[in-house]
């Protein structure tokens, strides 16, 4: 992509009188050499295959580590009672989060967004809002674009993987462009849309990636909850008129900076934080068995 | 970087690296040998060692070498596809030397008795690198059509390969050589912008002193 600050997207915006989404849209057509139809389709085809994936969701199925398997289903039950104190379209975002992230550790079918470990975030928000407010696909493949563009300005600007930013990278960027989807089609504009995104991150700053095992289940399936959950929180911050008080490209600055600072047992090594407390251990070493 | 590689791939979990990049690399070595793989000895190296099994490494790489991609839902049970089809297959661990820590060398051989050894990398968002062939320098990523020719060090070696490339209007976009020593192996590797036409590299292989041409089409057969 051609924008290196979320920035340059704002102002390119203002400056052409084009929506946020379509100056993400228009960039990809000229890098790709695409046509609107392909670049708008090949977005709508994620969007109906993150649908798909979380239809496809099975609750018999366990992770190979067997520690991941059936939460989707017992946070939907919990919703379908009432037991649930966030209410049910909270509920139902959770669910879906946790139904993706199992799905993914039993190699079930997903959508990286951006990577396969926060692939929950991104789907749990928009399809739980999509069946809420009944808007369009057309709609919703909008605010698939809105977050993209978010999430490569943090690709180019700092880092998505946790092997080399942490957790912050993965989650913290899913939820920032979740974030900055949701402000979208509240009917938010540029301002915020990127404020949205900027708070999403900054309450996922320092997150780090510790996974017990090696693997991507615990915590990262769960992590997907937070993920979701702050960004429905975030546009709702920013669509009540409330902004970051640091700028929205700084705050993926120190995401980076945060990133660089960490020691590599923070990093996907799973050798420190959760892995490293002794029931982690215990059980990385029953997996090696 | 593109939209898509931000949203997206569509791929079967849960590790971009140690499953989407781990068929990609099963795939690419599979197109490299150019026929149905019989016999795959795979040894994984690192922390495709120590965390593949649970990130389903070994089934990713059987996937890929049977032709699948990294969406394919049948990557889970690749094993039982590779047996319908009769491929034989065995793992082991390595300690590779100066090696990416998720990395595999594969001992592969063909229905046609055709053999190939690669050593592969994945490098983080399902992308891959091919780092050795036959034990050779290689260093490509498979996102090209790639010609690598294994000759003698001797001159013109280079220049007959890219005099053809230059009549059959292929285009390179990178090239790199490499020898093990002065008159000893050398390797050149060259990542074209369209497909070098089959008549083409067979035309090379039987040039004197050219040992082996391999090459990457990545038209689907």
């Amino acid at each position: 992509m051609s924008f290196k600050s979320l920035k340059e997207i704002v102002d390119s915006a203002r400056e052409q009188e084009k929506p946020f989404w379509r100056i993400i849209m228009e960039d990809d057509m000229s890098e790709r050499m695409v046509s609107e139809e392909q670049s708008f389709g090949t977005m709508k085809q994620m969007y109906d295959t993150m649908r798909l994936a979380d239809k496809s969701y099975d609750e018999k199925l366990k992770s190979a580590s067997e520690l991941v398997g059936g939460d989707g289903r017992r946070m939907k039950d919990a919703v379908e009672h009432g037991k649930t104190m966030s209410g049910d379209f909270m509920g139902e975002v959770m669910g879906k989060a946790l139904k993706m992230g199992e799905s993914n550790a039993c190699m079930k079918r997903i959508v990286a967004a951006p990577t396969a470990g926060s692939c929950g975030v991104m789907p749990a928000v928009f399809l739980t809002y999509q069946e809420k407010y009944h808007v369009s696909d057309e709609k919703m493949t909008e605010a698939m674009f809105v977050a993209a563009g978010i999430g490569t300005v943090i690709a180019e600007r700092a880092f998505i993987a946790g092997a080399t930013g942490g957790c912050q990278a993965e989650i913290g960027s899913a939820s920032a462009m979740a974030a900055g989807g949701l402000a979208y089609l509240q009917g938010g504009r540029e301002p915020e849309i990127v404020h949205a995104a900027a708070m999403a991150l900054k309450s996922l700053l320092g997150l780090v990636c510790d996974p017990v095992a090696g693997l991507v289940e615990v915590p990262c399936v769960k992590r997907n909850v937070i993920g979701a959950v702050n960004a429905i929180t975030s546009a709702d911050m920013a669509m009540a008129g409330i902004v970051s008080r640091i700028p929205p490209d700084e705050v993926i600055d120190a995401m980076r900076s945060i990133g660089m600072a960490l020691p590599s047992s923070l990093k996907e090594t799973g050798e420190g934080g959760l892995a490293a407390t002794p029931t982690g251990e215990e059980i990385a070493r029953r997996i090696s068995e | 970087m593109n939209l898509f590689d931000i949203v997206g791939p569509v791929m079967v979990g849960p590790s971009s690296s140690h499953t989407a990049g781990a068929v990609r690399i099963g795939y690419i070595a599979r197109l490299l040998l150019n026929e149905t793989v019989k016999k795959a000895e795979i040894y994984l190296h690192g922390s495709f060692l120590a965390t593949g099994k649970g990130h389903g490494t070994d089934r990713a790489l059987i996937a890929g070498l049977l032709g699948m991609h990294p969406e394919d839902e049948r990557i889970p049970n690749s094993f039982q596809v590779a047996k319908e089809q009769g491929m034989e297959f065995s793992f082991a661990g390595i300690e590779l030397r100066d090696a990416h820590p998720n990395s595999v060398l594969m001992k592969l051989s063909g229905t046609s008795g055709r053999e190939l050894e690669v050593e592969a990398a994945s490098l983080g968002g399902g992308r891959i690198k091919i780092c050795k062939l036959d034990g050779l320098e290689a260093n490509f990523c498979g996102d090209y059509p790639t010609l690598i020719v294994h000759n003698l060090d001797q001159p013109g070696h280079v220049a007959e390969v890219t005099s053809m490339l230059a009549h059959k209007s292929v285009n390179i976009a990178t090239m790199q050589l490499y020898r093990d020593k002065r008159g000893g192996d050398a390797v050149m590797i060259i990542e074209c912008d369209k497909e070098v036409p089959a008549e083409s590299v067979k035309w090379l292989e039987k040039l004197e002193g050219i040992r082996k041409v391999t090459y990457l089409s990545l038209t689907e057969k």
